[in-house]
């Protein structure tokens, strides 16, 4: 092993870095640091492996000890999900084995036949999760709008109170949901906004401002104010100058708070459970309502927390370039 | 005792060859400024040479040790940055004492020596102060006490009054000198300024695209540029450089019929170094150019440049060269008109097109 205070590393090299960065020891270091960081990506991961397995696992399989890791892959999960179920009669129970041997019955209806029951028509999952990507969607987009325009005014203009203003719009997030939601009920009634998509976007709209304004706020910040007034010497006016000149460079921040926004409205609990009921009810309530009926339907609950994630893996996912620097809240300064 | 020495040390980026190889020999006590334009390799060689950036390839050796590959925090070196990089949380005391308690010295130790550096750069009506209150020259001299503190072997510093105003530069740059005559320690400073190279340094190494053009003291450097480069560099305005032909023992400038007549003891070196081809370039330092009515060489005013206590005329002497030509204040000329000068021959220089390298007669030696 060659001695490096004496003879450095051996190759000519070529990089930026400073002496201690390429001796042997560091290397070794930075090797196992990356391992370390992979171990713990990979336990991290865990429940969310285990939920995907769960969800193509029989029932039997699910509550086995110990859990088994390989196992054949079953669509029970689903089938339970997507569909309402009723238990075949003993008196049809004949029919339906003669239906199956002869493969008249579809996959959807052969797999409930196998748990005993029979299809009596689509579960209302499906529109719940809709009802959760309207409901999410147009509220995050609304509340980032509008906090996006509330920041930059916070930002630039010389706003009376600005300080007491922004105190108290930071003071909305430190308040439990729960705690206002009785209040909300009664208001809500009396508007007949009860149970409406209107309503709950309303809701959500408002809760997540106050994220929004001060997330983009301290975005908006870091821009330098040069460009804007070069661009306003040049005979741009505000409105042109905040559309070309910052929002192009906000992009990163707009992508960050719209992300924690989205993820904010899309997992509420508290106010979905209680302001609705049949029409606009969103994904989560109904997700752990399936927990009651009839038995744990373990297989179910995980594919349906596997649909439920989806699509907010998916725009994360668009959206991981702009995030990655927009994770520092615009905190890092030069 | 400090001496450094670079063996054929380089630094490439990739591709891109920051340090072509360098030989240079650093003695004891010196003051040596490394000189050149942004981007000629100055800064990294200094930063090489600390320990902050790897060689790509030779040997950096202190007191005849080898450093090359030793960490920046073991080679008994201080380093002064441009920004200063003074610990903001820190009062100006802490920020001082911080390298001594770095290396575990006792306390009393510490407060002795923080004392007598306090009183060396005259800041000690600042120690409880934080450095983001203090003025850029007193931010400087808290940076230099950081680095005195320690008494190293050596202090390497990074153009440190580039940040500065333009009078506290000069200042600061009398203070610096002091100091280094004061603490006799050896000291290499990075600048692009060639004023404050030729005010402060010793020796000044002059680089140029990864290259060393020319290591010498400012009287060499001045005097007796090795190339090109250094003659257009040094000086403000630098030398004036003409392309020009010789011919009969007299260089043939272009345009209006210019000619100057070449000193005797020079014909025979020129005309060795350019054999045969005839292309020569002549170059003179504007001081070394006076007005005569009787005067060689002709030309008309293209501007007139007034410092106060002398004037720069731009002498138009052809299209495509104009000359810089200093005269006493009292001198009024107009725009446009025509003049007669003269060269000091014994201060004129030639350089080879080609090689773009001095020409050099052997000197008499008296």
């Amino acid at each position: 092993m060659s001695n490096f205070r004496e003879d450095g590393p051996g190759y000519p090299v070529t990089e930026a870095t400073r002496v201690d960065k390429v001796s042997p020891e560091s290397r070794i270091l930075g090797k196992m640091r990356a391992l370390i960081v992979a171990i713990i990506a990979i336990v991290m991961l865990i429940p969310v492996f285990v939920m995907i397995m769960t969800s193509f696992k029989a029932r039997s399989d699910i509550v086995s000890v110990p859990p088994t890791v390989v196992f054949k892959p079953s669509l029970e999960g689903f089938v339970f999900l997507f569909t309402e179920r009723a238990v075949v009669a003993k008196a049809r129970q004949a029919d339906f084995k003669a239906a199956a041997e002869t493969g008249e019955l579809n996959i959807i209806e052969r797999v409930a036949f196998e748990a005993g029951q029979e299809v009596t028509g689509p579960s209302d999952y499906v529109t719940r999760l809709k009802n959760s990507l309207i409901i999410a969607g147009l509220s995050t987009i609304f509340s980032v709008s509008l906090g996006l325009f509330a920041a930059y005014a916070f930002s630039r203009f010389d706003v009376l109170g600005k300080d007491d203003l922004l105190f108290f719009i930071l003071s909305t997030r430190m308040l439990p949901a729960v705690v206002v939601t009785i209040p909300l009920f009664l208001m809500f009634r009396q508007l007949n906004l009860n149970d409406t998509h209107i309503g709950m976007v309303l809701l959500y709209t408002v809760f997540n401002l106050s994220l929004a304004t001060w997330l983009l706020k301290g975005f908006i910040d870091e821009i330098p104010i040069e460009y804007e007034e070069a661009a306003l010497v040049d005979g741009y006016s505000r409105w042109q100058t905040f559309h070309k000149i910052v929002l192009p460079q906000a992009v990163t921040g707009i992508a960050a708070t719209t992300v924690f926004c989205l993820i904010f409205a899309w997992n509420e609990y508290a106010f979905a459970l209680m302001l609705t009921s049949e029409n606009a009810r969103t994904a989560p309530p109904s997700i752990a309502t399936m927990l009651g009926r009839g038995g744990i339907e373990w297989s179910a609950i995980a594919a349906g927390s596997l649909g439920f994630l989806i699509p907010v893996v998916i725009v994360v996912f668009a959206l991981r370039n702009y995030l990655l620097r927009g994770v520092t809240f615009g905190a890092v300064r030069k | 005792m400090a001496e450094i020495e670079l063996k054929k040390v380089e630094k490439q980026f990739g591709d891109f060859h920051a340090v072509k190889p360098l030989d240079l020999k650093i003695n004891d006590g010196e003051f040596i400024v490394l000189l050149g334009p942004s981007g000629c390799g100055k800064t990294t060689t200094l930063r090489m040479i600390s320990g902050l950036e790897t060689v790509s390839g030779g040997d950096i050796l202190l007191d005849e040790r080898k450093i090359t590959w030793l960490h920046p925090s073991e080679r008994d070196i201080a380093f002064v940055f441009q920004l200063y990089a003074l610990y903001p949380h820190l009062s100006v005391r802490q920020n001082i004492a911080f390298p001594l308690q770095a290396e575990g010295e006792s306390r009393d130790l510490i407060n002795k020596r923080v004392d007598e550096v306090v009183d060396v750069l005259r800041i000690r009506h600042l120690l409880n102060a934080r450095p983001g209150k203090l003025s850029g020259g007193d931010q400087q001299r808290v940076a230099l006490a950081r680095a005195l503190v320690r008494r190293p072997k050596a202090f390497l510093m990074d153009e440190p009054l580039g940040a500065l105003d333009a009078d506290f530069r000069e200042s600061m740059r009398a203070e610096i000198k002091q100091l280094h005559i004061d603490q006799h320690a050896t000291t290499v400073y990075v600048t692009h300024d060639q004023i404050e190279a030729m005010a402060m340094g010793d020796r000044i190494v002059v680089m140029s695209e990864a290259v060393l053009q020319q290591a010498g003291s400012p009287e060499e450097v001045y005097y007796k540029p090795a190339n090109l480069f250094v003659a257009n560099f040094i000086g403000s305005p630098g030398m004036n450089l003409i392309n020009g032909k010789i011919s009969e023992g007299k260089v043939v400038m272009p345009g209006i019929d210019n000619r100057y007549t070449i000193p005797n003891d020079w014909l025979d070196p020129l005309h060795e170094d350019l054999n045969g081809s005839t292309d020569l370039i002549i170059g003179f330092r504007p001081e070394c150019a006076h007005l005569s009515t009787e005067g060689d060489l002709v030309g008309t005013v293209y501007a007139v440049d007034l410092h106060g206590a002398y004037t720069m005329l731009h002498i138009n002497m052809n299209e495509h060269d104009i000359v810089h030509i200093r005269e006493d204040r009292m001198v009024k000329h107009a725009l446009g008109e025509n003049v007669r000068f003269n060269l000091d021959k014994d201060m004129v220089r030639y350089f080879n097109p080609k090689t773009e390298n001095a020409i050099y007669r052997r000197e008499v030696v008296q």
